[in-house]
Formats: C-alpha cells, structure tokens, sequence
C-alpha cells in the first residue's frame, strides 16, 4: 500500500491505481469528466489536473492529470495549489465556449455532471466574446434524443458505445473544434445498449427521448429500489415516478450484477405501465361476455365465494414474485398448484434446477463473468436473451488484452494503451447456435448448428475433456481453449428450447471439473422470476407441477382455477387453454395488462405492476433481490400478494389469514423450504430505520408536494404511509451508506448527477457502502449434475426445416413489447432464413413466406441472416404473431405470393423530414 | 565544409537514381553493417555519433532505438521502422529537399536502422502534397527491390526488409510520431499517450521507431563513416550537419545544409544574403511555427540544441521563418495560432477548445476591437495551454511558443492595436475577421 | 433491420476492378483490413475526385467496418473531400511565411479571376480553392498547388497566366 501526499495529506492508497481514484476514495471533490471507472482513462479532458511535486523542496511543481498518474510511493500532490484549480477552472472555461447556456430546457438539467463540475471548479463569467459553433442533431431513433451543440467532447459516448459495448454506428467524426459525435447518417442506433448513453454523457448531448415526453427534473422524481423484470438477469433500476407516471428508469448499481449499465428494454420497456390497457377495478364477466366494474371488497367476496370449500387449481406466474407464487400456492395448495411454464420451459427449467443444485460448476455474477479467458456459449443469442450479460461477454475477451497489458505493466486503467497494445487479440469465445448471434463479431469461431446438433457438440466437447478423440476441430478447438483457460465459462440456456443443449453445456462443465478445471456455468432463463419459481415447485416434491398442459390434462373437472400474471396464450397451446377453459367453472385472474386470458376469467383483478408493488425475483445467478414500489398502484389496483392474501383471508384459510404483513409472507416462504431460508435477508424488513427514520423515497430537493394535485383538487392530500416497506413516500430521511438494496437514488453534496454514486462505493468500482444487494440463495452439493443420454436425431422430409426461435431484445418479451418505443423498434414478425434458402424459395429480404406447422400457417416477413444451420429456419419469438409456432417443430415453407412488402422499412415517428443527414463535415 | 546529406544534389535538384547513388559511394555504409556489423554494432555506433533527432525534438536516436526489445526480449511479430516524412511545419521545407533530390539516401538510412532495430515492415509516411516526392521514393523503392536492397535476403544477409509509401491524408499531428502511427493504423490521427512508447507498442500494439527524415539520411553516412568522424562535422556542442532553412523576406531564402553549431548570422546574412532593401530584421522563429521567437540580440547563438534552448527557444526544424519590421507581428501570431487551432486533432480540451479561444481574442486585437485585458487573457492562455504536460501532446504547447515570445518580445506592438484600435501595419497583414 | 441490410450496398457495383485491385495491394500488407482505410479512400478519391457516401459505405463494406467508422476517419483528414470538388483542387498555402510574403493579396486575386472563395468550386467545375496549411516550399513562398502541380513565388501576373480564360470577374462563365 504506497502512500501518497495530497495537499500534505498522507495518504495510504491502493497499488495500482491512479491518482483520480485515489482522490475519489479519500472522498476528495477532483472533477473530471472523460474518465469513468468501468472505462477507464484516457487522457481527454484535462479536467482532473492536479500539481505533482518532485519532492517536498519543489514549490511549483507541474500539472498532471490525476487519470493518467500511477500512484507511487512518496509522490506529492497537490489539489488546492493555486495552479491547479486555475487550469482546472480554464478547462471548464474552455468547454463554454461552445456549450449552450440552454440548462433550463435542458433534459439533463438538475442531475448534470458538467453543471456539477462547473460549480466544482468555480468557473463562473466568460471571457469568450466569439460565436459558439453549433451543430446538426440526428434522429438516433425513439429511444435516445441528440443534441449536440452541448458537447463537450469528452469522447466517453463513442468509447462507451463502440469500444466497450461493440456498436458500431455511432463515433467521433471531423476534428478541432468540430468533433461531432454521431452516425454517418440519421437512423436508429443499433445497439442493444444505446440507452446507457443517457447516463454515460456528461451532460444532455445523449438523453432518454421517451422520459424528455413527459418530462420531470431528477429532484421532483419518487423513486425506490428496484429489480428489471424484463429478463432473468435481475439487473438493479431505480425507476422514477412523478404525477402518478413511471418517469423513466435509470441504472442502480449493483457491483455484481449489472454495474453501470442496463439493456435498452430493461431502461425503456417500462412504458407499458402507464399504458390505458391497464386494468384499474376489478371486474366480474357478465352473460353478456362484458365485464362489470366492482370495488375491491366485492371482488373479495365473490372470489372467495368460489375459493372457499372448492374444488380448486391455481397457475403460478414465472414474471410473478415468489411471494405472490408462494401465496398462490399456499391457497390452492401444493398439488393444485402449476408453475405456469410451457411444456418446454417446464422441462428445461426442471432440467437448469437439477443441474444448478449439484454442478460442480459455479453459477456466476456478471462481474465473475467478465474474469472469463475462455467462453463457450451452446444455443444462446445472449444479447437477445439476457442482454446484460453479453455486455459482460464483451469484457471477458478483452482479458487477452488485459494479460498482454499486464506483461508490459501496464494498469488496467489505461485503456488506450491498451486497445492500441491489443488491437484485436482477444480472449477466445466460442458460439454455437443455429444462426446468428450478436456477439458474433467478437467471438473467436462461429459454429451454425441445429438444435440436436449443439446438443451433441457439447456432449462431444465434453468427450474430449474426459480424453476422447474427435476429428472435429471446432469441439477440439473448444476443449482447448477451455482447458487452456484460467477462468472458462459456459453459457448455455433455454431460449432454443431444448433440454438437450443445457445437458450438453453442463457436461461440459462436468468435465472440466473432473479435470481439475472448476468452470463457470451460466444457463439464461426466459423470465424475471423462472428460477425463483421453478426452485417454488421442486421443493419436495416427486412429480414436478410444472407446465400448464399438465395441469389442462390432468383437470377435467374445477369449481375454480386461479390464474397468476400468466397469459396462458403465450405459455399452452390453444387445445390446452381451451381445456382449462371448459375444466373450470369459474376463472379468476390477476393481471397487470388486458390479455386473452382475463378475456377468459369470470373474475378479473387488476394487478399492481413491479412499479408499485413489492416481490422477491430470484435471477438466473440464484440471486434473489427485492423490488420495492416505487409509488402506489393508482384506482383500485393491488399488487398480486395484497390480492392473494385478502382471498386467503376471506376463505379463512388455515394458516395464510393469520399473514398481515408483506414481511409475514416472506419469512412464511422462507421457511417453507431449506433452500429458502435466507430470503429473510434480501432486504432489511419493514421496520428497519435509519437514524430513527425510514429511507426516503423523494430528493430533499422534491418540489409542489402539497400542490402538485391542486388542479385536481385544493385539499392537500395525506402523503401515503408505506406500512410494508422501510421505505417512506417522503423526503425526510436518510439516503446515505445504506444497505445496498434499499438505495432509491443517488445524490451527494456537489455531485446532483449519477456521478455521485461513487459517494455510496465502498472504493472506486467498487461494491457499495452498503455492500451488494441480493442473497445467492442455490447452493450447489458440488457432487455433480448427473446428465440424460444424448438426444435422437430427427428424420427430415425434404423440403422441410427445424423451427429455431429467434428471440429479440425488442418485441420478445411479453410486457416490455407493450411499450410504444420497444414495439417500434421491434418491428413486424419475422422468418429468418438464409440467403441458400431464400433463394431456392425465390424470396428477399421483406418479402412474405408461408410458414406450415401442422395444421398452422402464418404469413410472415423474410428476414435473411448471414449464417444460419443447415435445414434450419428462424422465427420471431414471443410475437403475438408467432405464438402459435414451436420451437423444434418441422415446418415447410413457401413464398407468399400475396404479400405486400412493406414500403418503408424504417419506422421513424418523429424523424423530420426535409433535412439532410446530420453527420459534421469541416 | 564537407557536403554530406546533400552531396548528390545538385543545383538542377533533379533526383539521384541508384546507379548515380551508388557510383557516389552509395549502399556502401549498407553493405558494410550486412556483412560486418550485428544490430547491436550499428547500435553503438549510432550512439556513438550522438546524432539528435531532426524532426524538431532533438532526442538522441541511438538512445531512442536503445528501447526497442531484442531478440528473447522481443515477442514474436513484427517490428516496424517508420520514416516521417509528414513535412507540415509551418516555415518546414528541408524534407521534401532531401526526398525530392536523393531518395536513395533516405531509403539506405532506413534500410540500416530497420536492422539496427530487426524490424522487417518499414513505412515512409509522407505528405501527400509531396506529389513529387512521392513519385520519386515508388522509383527508387522499385529501383532497390530489383537491385535487391530491399526484400527478402537483403544482399544475401538473411536480412529482410519490405518498405511501403503511406502518402498522408493531410493533418499537421500525423507529424506526433504517436498520432502517425494511429494514421497509420487508418485510424483518426489522434495523439497516444505515453507511456507505453512506440518503440515498445506501436503501430498495430509492436514495437516500432518512428525517425525523420533527416535523421535517416544520416544514418547511411554514420554507418559508413564511423560516429568519430560524424561528430567532428559539428562546430558547436552538437554533432553532424544539419539541414538549416531560412524563409520570409530576405534575400535569398533557401535551405542549405551547414555544420551543427553554424551562428545564426552566418545562415542569415551569409546564406540568406540578409533582409530585403528596405526591411530590418525584427525578430525571428528558429526552427519552425511552433518555437518562440528570438530577436536580433540572439544572431551570434550557434544553432545548436542546448544552445537556443538556452535563449529560450528551441531549434525545432532548424528552418528559420524571418519576421521583418513591417509586417505586424500580432498578425503573424494570429496566422499561426489560426493554424494551430484548424489542426488541433480535437481530442483534449486545452488545445481543442483553448486555441480557438486564442485565436479569437488575437483576431479582436488584431482586427482593433482588442480591450486591455485581453493581453491577460492571452497571458492566462499561455500559462493554461503552453506548459508540457497540461495537453495531451506537444501541438498546443508549441503554438503557443511565438505567442508567448511575442508578449515578450513585441508587447509595444499589441499595445498599440489597443490603444490605436486598428493594426499600425501594412494593410496587407490584416487578418481581422 | 440492421444497417448492413437496409443499405445492401453491392461493393463491385461502387467501386470499380481498378479500384480494388488497388485497395487489395494495400490490403496485403497491413494486419487489419480496417488499415488500409485511408488509402482505399485516397484510391477511390484519385478515381473520382471525392468520397460520395456511397463510395463511403461501399469501401466500408469492403473494409469490414461500419460507415460511421470509415465516416470519422474520411472527416478527420484535409485531403479527404466528401464534397465534390471542381477537376482541379487549388490547395493555397495561407500559412506564416506565405502571409509574410503577401499571400493574402494573391488570394484576393484567386478569388478576382476565379470567382470562388475557400471551400467553392467554379461554376464550370474546373477548381475548387482550399486552404493548406504549409506547403514545404517556403523559400519560394507565396506557393499554391493546381493539382499535383507547385506554383512558386506567386504573383498576380502568375494568377492572370494560370487562368488565362478567366480573366474576369466571377469567372466560371463558360
């Protein structure tokens, strides 16, 4: 541990690092603005000048810049030296030149780092007299909104967009005072990450277009600790509300899990909750097929009326928190209850359980991740099916980099250097799928296999890890690379729908932890809460209740069948829905949109989304982490527990009418089996306080409380009491060093922007004071996950192919497609083929094909991919289109003569026209 | 005086082909490291001759090349020698000169320090204005292959070497040996920090040597010659010859190749025959737009490193731009700041951002909108942008060199823009904007 | 609808065989194709006297690199011109010993004959006049380059003998 000197202060610093850190953790106020802890330095701005001495005899000594600076021992700085904090002041001098003074209309205004350096630095009038330059903006696309002129060339956006999260449509163009930062042309960004964006701009270059329409300052948002429900991933959010609206939802870190960074459905597929599809009463079907608005108490009533002494079922929900599935359970009881997956997700999901409970393997965070030197990925497109994690995939292969940096002494943070160093030597990853991926472009071998296909790739890899012979190279290859690594991971998961391919991945693992080689094993999950519900069912029992058809089958005859956040169309065939249909008298339902399935139900309550209510969501890591609401479910909206709870207490049922409490549930599910029992310390309990307070959900800041509703009405109201949670809808309270899971926000004194989160590190990128929010509740026996044999080949007729699933960042996910911006950006349904076949079929890009499955065909749009497996064919999945296709069925296909191609194939909404494209020329 | 680097240039300028170069005594200083001297021979030599960098730096070159990684040290790859040839000083016209007249000589220097380092992939990165330079390097480049200097086997040595023209796309900092490399790579030509130094990680991550040209055209004579012979051509403290340039309005501006250590007055008044009738000498910049100015108290320094680094000014290209009595100093600032500011690569803040600053408060002064503290704004912008290690390379400090001279030397001059409100010079030197 | 798709540009039907027979030779000696970026557009630009987006986005493609990469490259460089340029490009050096040397009057009087100012072509698209910083040829100044070739030691009377048939103001007229 050197020790350095600022300002005649000694401090004991962390080897390796550098002086801008150093400052940081010693809780120093240095400004900066290029450099960012998950990005490193680079040199550009000049912001975080300090004085370094050469000894103590030096007076004057001479500017450094603290990013670029290794600590050494003895070295002597200086932070208040009259040279410093003039230079630091001309630098933000110099960045006025051009900056607009336009704050107020500005969307980053109130929480923007170059206000905050600004104040920082000092820097107050202008001695610039000439003309600022300005720039044309773009159309980026719906998500992000472009204003250049408020550049300050920092260069963060194109690192972060090109170099870290591997787009390619957005850089640095022209040169001097003309940098411009965009695309060749106007258009949607591509990346699954562009949304970062927003919060990686220093100031309101890049900001969150959707927020910017209903627009509201940081300090005037309500907002709580909170968990993505858009995939199984479990990134933290901190969502924000203002007049009753989900605002816009922004990153909350979590040192393990999602870091800086969150996916683009994960920022904006949020919007479907102030949508008007929202239920706000409940409502009981009348002959007429119509539903008849009632008040929560009656809803009660006649629920509890077909509940009570019924014969009755209950479907679970893997997008529903385990306490409302545990409650749900609890009221149907066990053997009446399924999980509500589909066959397939049942059966894989039973598949992930098994494996995870016994692997020798260890089931990784995103951050153990990103310490992968060798990856192999069987079947999964992870960008589309657990975004975040791919962004981590982009980090592991640059460990080659990071080796080869090592070598030459280089600090990790130097992070041109070392790109320069490494060009594109990478750490190897080895994809197999059906088609394309979009990590292709950084992965060291692409193999296009069918579903049987990977399924044995994985059991031949493994083959060879036991010491077998293959003439495969590309298995050869994988073994040894992984055998090779210090650090190998597998990822495999059940988006193709095949049980198989996560056997093959875990014997993969298997193996290599026979040989000594402890492998990192990650299997993506569809859901927010697959896991956790999946871990709910196989607790015990010898017949696993899964999937909904088992249950279609089994029940020919309800009084009652209780449907959790489950729209069956998307999980059971139609035959089976039509089943449960006639099987069940009565259908009560809780759901958050209108779907099919309300459509269905005799008695349907309107469910309280994750925004405004709270739940336990167990990740695809094992990681269970808590939402909280953020604020409270409008009309007569409760969230799923509440509704459960008061049914259970209505029918007086044994032992859940004796619950009262949110915090009752989960230390009843806690105990309900061993694996649960540390579901007590996801987050502290209601009546945590902090400093005799609870943890407030509004900035000290939080403006118009009392008359923020005066056009409604002049009475003030009573601020809502939250009694679940130790969270309070006020601003009184601390929000500092708390545990982890219970942050809303961060702010700190000088620091309104989200740079102020490193106020709440423990160290610079490092965990939070509050250490890092979630229990890994899976501990495996470590006795190894005992595999099925390896799978019978299909025979094919010809002209026939393998239906593979295609799933989308944008449009496969069930609630987020319901957003305006996702559903724009995920475009019409799609077969995907390749140019082979689309040429024997005689189809281009955008024409129609015939897609037959059985008795099933739907007209769909032709997509062609550059690689795709032999005999195998892509389908959007999870488009209200394509529900009726499965994954693994046996298609034909041909050219729909009638087809219309569409005539534009951009959706620009808002894009203006009569502008040429925006790109800077000198 | 022994002409050495311009031996085969004539008064036609027309360019030396191999057979004249050879007949010269041409290659000989090749043939001799191939068949007598290791890597580490030619090393020594070098660093022996204590032959300072031309391009403007000064850096000791054998000490430069001493960084490269060697045999075991060296991971397997290639290494790279790049020539620059990015002649874009302003008042800079020795290059072209030597390119233009004896490519061969270049190409020879090259050939020997790529072996000197064990590079196999050298590069001549070259203006792409330089039509004619360029034209003559792809002759004499086809000229070595055939005759076998160049390719693999090197006059049966084992030694191999492939050379390649990279002509610029235009920017002054592909001139930062940092920045070429990333043009190089086809990249933008933004400057690299350092550490790590290219002769470590360069072009594409390997170990690389970046030279001028004039240095390379040394290097054929230094091998040939011996490093004892070298230093005894200095008359000063410095060693060799050095190609000296005088531009503006004298006599005869030119560019000629003299002693290390030639007195300023001799390049001047001998060379350059002096002012034109009717001017005097005002001040000067002596190596280049990126130095400060010197006055005529400093005509009788020897144009050596140390010694007009002494007077507060460096020798940089060691071509002087001359400014005489009636031509507005403020203007000529504003030109080169004008200059600076269009070819700031754009990625740190103090050039990017501060030069256009500069630019704009010369253009009120120089224009007569000047106000008198603007002359502490300039003041506060040189001691903002001007010191080493405030930017991220050397553009921005060296734009300010004239600035800062200038406020020192030809403050009357700025004061009296002010105070007059419009330049006291001949109209033709108005820039304002 | 990625980019790539939408755009489907067909290299060989932008760049001609010459062309990339060219920006093949370079493409043998550099690791990564993306290196050889400036020199397929210097390639292309001598062929055609710019860089349209679409010889952009067809060198892109070929490059293997997205349009916004070879976009920053191209707008980074002087000598890149992703505007049409007239059949000749008058690079006039404006720099510091040029200016001493009276450059600035010489302009004036491009600008007289020619009808153009920095950065505008004639209307015949004979010449587009840039400004170049230092042309290395300063002992001759004032110098300007009409194509590949230097003109030295300018003078008015050299202007009027460059562009004999433009001896007239706002030129371009035929």
């Amino acid at each position: 541990m050197p020790t350095i000197y600022i300002d005649g202060q000694a401090l004991e610093v962390a080897q390796g690092e550098n002086i801008l850190e150093a400052c940081l953790n010693a809780g120093m106020d240095l400004p900066y603005f290029c450099w960012h802890p998950a990005m490193g330095s680079i040199g550009s701005c000049r912001q975080c000048a300090l004085v370094q001495y050469q000894n103590e005899e030096d007076t004057r000594g001479r500017i450094v810049m603290g990013c670029m600076t290794p600590v050494t021992e003895g070295a002597r700085f200086s932070l208040n030296a009259e040279n410093a904090t003039e230079f630091r002041s001309a630098v933000v001098e110099s960045l006025m030149l051009n900056h607009p003074h336009d704050c107020p209309v500005c969307g980053e205004g109130g929480e923007c780092h170059l206000q905050d350096m600004t104040v920082m630095v000092g820097h107050r009038d202008r001695r610039y007299t000439g003309k600022k330059n300005t720039h044309r903006n773009q159309y980026l696309g719906p998500l992000i909104h472009h204003e250049m002129n408020r550049c300050i060339t920092c260069y963060r956006c194109e690192r972060y967009y090109r170099d870290y999260a591997g787009g390619k449509d957005l850089g640095a163009q022209a040169s001097h005072d003309h940098v411009y930062f965009g695309r060749h042309e106007e258009g949607v960004l591509q990346s699954e990450f562009s949304g970062n964006l927003v919060e990686v701009c220093p100031t309101g270059v890049f900001t969150d277009k959707p927020f910017l329409k209903h627009y509201s300052r940081k300090w005037d948002l309500q907002s709580a600790p909170s968990i993505c429900s858009g995939c199984a991933v479990g990134c933290n959010i901190a969502p924000g509300e203002r007049y009753g609206k989900l605002k816009r939802v922004h990153n909350r870190y979590n040192h393990e899990v999602n870091g800086y960074f969150l996916c683009d459905r994960g920022r904006f597929g949020s919007g479907y909750i102030n949508s008007d599809a929202r239920l706000d009463y409940a409502g009981i079907k009348k002959p007429d097929g119509s539903f008849m608005a009632v008040h929560q108490q009656q809803a009660i009533d006649t629920a509890a009326s077909w509940i009570k002494h019924k014969k009755i079922a209950g479907i679970g929900s893997p997008r529903a928190s385990l306490e409302a599935n545990y409650l749900l359970r609890e009221l149907v009881g066990a053997a009446n209850f399924v999980a509500g997956f589909s066959d397939s997700e049942a059966e894989i999901m039973g598949t992930i359980v098994r494996s995870l409970k016994n692997t020798t393997a260890s089931n990784p965070s995103i951050k153990q991740m990103e310490a992968a030197d060798a990856i192999l990925i069987l079947g999964e497109d992870v960008t589309n099916t657990a975004p975040r994690v791919a962004l981590g995939l982009r980090q592991s292969v640059r460990n080659k980099a990071f080796e080869l940096a090592e070598q030459m002494g280089l600090p990790p943070w130097q992070d041109a250097a070392i790109r320069n160093l490494a060009q594109d030597q990478r750490s190897p990853m080895i994809i197999v799928s059906a088609m394309d991926t979009r990590l292709d472009d950084v992965a060291s071998r692409c193999v296009s296999l069918a579903a049987d296909d990977i399924a044995s790739f994985g059991y031949a890899v493994a083959e060879v890890l036991a010491g077998g012979k293959t003439e495969d190279m590309a298995v050869n290859e994988a073994a040894e690379i992984l055998l090779g690594a210090k650090n190998p991971l597998i990822i495999s998961g059940s988006s193709m729908s095949h049980a198989g391919i996560v056997n093959g991945a875990v014997a993969v693992a298997e193996a290599l932890g026979s040989q000594s080689k402890p492998a990192m094993l990650s299997l993506c999950v569809a859901e927010s809460n697959s896991l956790g519900l999946a871990l709910l069912v196989d607790s015990g029992l010898k017949t696993k209740p899964l999937s909904i058809s088992k249950l279609a089958k089994k029940s020919s005859k309800l009084d009652t069948l209780i449907i959790l956040e489950n729209d069956l169309e998307r999980r059971a065939s139609n035959t089976d829905i039509e089943l449960l249909v006639k099987a069940a008298a009565k259908i009560v339902s809780m759901d958050i949109l209108e779907n099919s399935t309300l459509n269905n139900s005799d008695l349907v309550l309107p469910a309280a989304s994750y925004a405004e209510s709270q739940g336990t969501l167990v990740s695809s890591e094992g990681r269970a982490q808590r939402y909280f609401p953020v604020y409270q479910p409008a009309a007569e909206r409760l969230p799923s527990w509440q509704w459960l709870l008061q049914l259970a207490d209505a029918c007086e049922h044994k032992t859940l009418s004796e619950l009262e409490h949110f915090d009752q549930v989960v230390s009843a599910c806690a105990a309900s089996q061993p694996l649960f029992t540390t579901l007590v310390d996801v987050a502290p309990m209601r009546d945590y306080r902090s400093q005799g307070q609870k943890i407030p959900r509004q900035t000290h800041r939080y403006s118009g409380r009392t008359a923020m509703n005066a056009g409604v009405s002049v009475h003030e109201p009573q601020q809502p009491e939250d009694t679940e949670s130790p969270l309070a809808f006020s601003m009184e309270g601390l929000n500092r060093d708390e545990a982890a899971s219970l942050i809303p926000f961060v702010w700190s004194p000088g620091w309104n922007s989200n740079q102020s989160l490193q106020k709440f590190q423990a160290e610079v990128d490092g965990p939070l004071k509050g250490g890092t929010a979630g229990v890994r509740i899976i501990q495996s026996t470590g006795l190894g996950a005992l595999q099925s044999s390896e799978p019978a080949e299909q025979i094919l007729k010809s002209h026939q192919w393998h239906l593979v699933p295609v799933h989308q960042v944008h449009g496969s996910e069930e609630m987020s497609a319901n957003t305006d911006e996702i559903a724009e950006l995920a475009g019409p349904a799609f077969i995907a083929i390749g140019q082979k076949v689309a040429e024997k079929l005689g189809v281009t890009e955008g024409d129609g094909l015939i897609v037959t499955q059985g008795k099933t065909d739907i007209s769909l749009q032709v997509k062609i991919l550059s690689r795709v497996a032999k005999n195998c064919v892509g389908f959007s999945a999870g488009y209200s289109e394509t529900l009726e296709l499965t994954a693994g069925s046996l298609v034909s296909l041909i050219k729909d003569q009638q087809w219309v191609r569409p005539t534009s194939q951009m959706i620009a909404t808002d894009k203006r026209t009569g502008t040429q494209g925006g790109s800077a020329h000198v | 005086m022994e002409k050495v680097l311009t031996r085969n240039i004539g008064a036609d300028l027309q360019p030396t082909d191999l057979k004249a170069y050879e007949a010269n005594g041409g290659y000989q200083g090749l043939r001799k490291a191939l068949a007598e001297l290791s890597p580490k021979d030619c090393l020594d030599v070098i660093s022996g001759a204590n032959l300072r960098g031309r391009g403007g730096a000064g850096f000791p070159t054998g000490m430069k090349w001493s960084f490269v990684p060697m045999g075991d040290k060296c991971t397997p790859g290639h290494k790279y020698l790049v020539c620059n040839a990015d002649e874009m000083e302003p008042g800079a016209f020795k290059d072209r000169l030597l390119m233009e007249c004896d490519p061969h000589q270049l190409i020879e220097g090259m050939i020997l320090s790529a072996y000197t380092i064990d590079a196999d992939i050298s590069y001549i990165f070259i203006r792409g204005e330089y039509v004619v330079a360029i034209q003559r390097l792809r002759d004499a480049l086809a000229e070595c292959y055939a005759a076998g200097y160049l390719g693999d086997n090197i006059l049966g040595s084992g030694f191999s070497l492939n050379m390649y023209i990279h002509p610029s796309a235009g920017r002054y900092i592909c001139g930062e040996e940092t920045a070429l490399i990333n043009a190089l790579e086809g990249k933008r030509a933004n400057p690299r920090a350092k550490p790590p130094f290219p002769q470590v990680s360069g072009l594409w991550g390997r170990p690389t040597i970046v030279n001028n040209v004039e240095t390379l055209c040394n290097i054929p004579h230094i091998i040939d010659r011996g490093a004892d012979w070298f230093k005894t051509l200095g008359v000063g403290e410095d060693s060799g010859t050095k190609m000296f340039g005088v531009s503006g309005r004298v006599k005869n501006p030119g560019c000629w190749e003299l002693p290390m250590g030639t007195p300023i007055r001799h390049i001047l008044e001998d060379r350059a025959g002096g002012m034109q009738d009717g001017l005097q000498l005002k001040g000067f910049l002596p190596g280049g737009g990126s130095t400060d100015f010197l006055t005529p108290d400093h005509l009788d320094l020897a144009m050596d490193y140390n010694v007009i680094g002494k007077a507060g000014s460096r020798m940089g290209t060691g071509t002087m731009i001359i400014l005489d009595d009636q031509t507005c100093p403020v203007g000529m600032v504003l030109n080169l700041i004008r200059f600076f500011a269009h070819e700031s690569c754009g990625f740190c803040t103090p050039c990017r951002d501060g030069l256009p600053w500069t630019r704009q408060v010369l253009e009120d002064i120089e224009s007569g909108r000047g106000r008198a503290e603007d002359l502490d704004t300039l003041a506060y912008q040189v001691s903002y942008i001007g010191a080493m290690g405030n930017t991220h390379c050397a553009l921005a400090p060296g734009a300010m060199e004239p600035l800062q001279s200038a406020l020192k030397y030809f403050r009357d001059d700025f004061d009296r823009h002010i105070s007059g409100g419009s330049c006291p010079y001949h109209s033709h030197t108005r820039q304002g904007a | 609808m990625n980019d790539a798709q939408m755009i489907q540009t067909d290299v060989s039907s932008v760049l001609s065989p010459e062309e990339l027979s060219e920006i093949d030779a370079e493409l043998a000696h550099v690791p990564y194709k993306s290196g050889a970026a400036i020199d397929a557009l210097k390639i292309v630009q001598a062929k055609r006297g710019w860089i349209s987006d679409q010889s952009l986005q067809a060198i892109a493609k070929y490059l293997d690199m997205s349009a916004e990469e070879l976009e920053g490259i191209a707008t980074f460089y002087n000598l890149i011109y992703r505007r049409p340029v007239g059949k000749k490009v008058i690079l006039f050096c404006d720099s510091v010993s040029c200016w001493i040397c009276g450059c600035d009057g010489i302009k004036q009087k491009i600008t007289d004959v020619l009808g153009v100012d920095y950065g505008e072509t004639t209307q015949d698209d004979a010449y587009t006049l840039i400004p170049v910083p230092c042309l290395g040829a300063c002992d001759r100044a004032p110098v300007m380059m009409v194509g590949d070739d230097l003109h030295t030691h300018l003078d008015e009377a050299k202007i009027d003998a460059l562009f004999p048939d433009k001896n007239k103001k706002a030129g371009g007229n035929s």
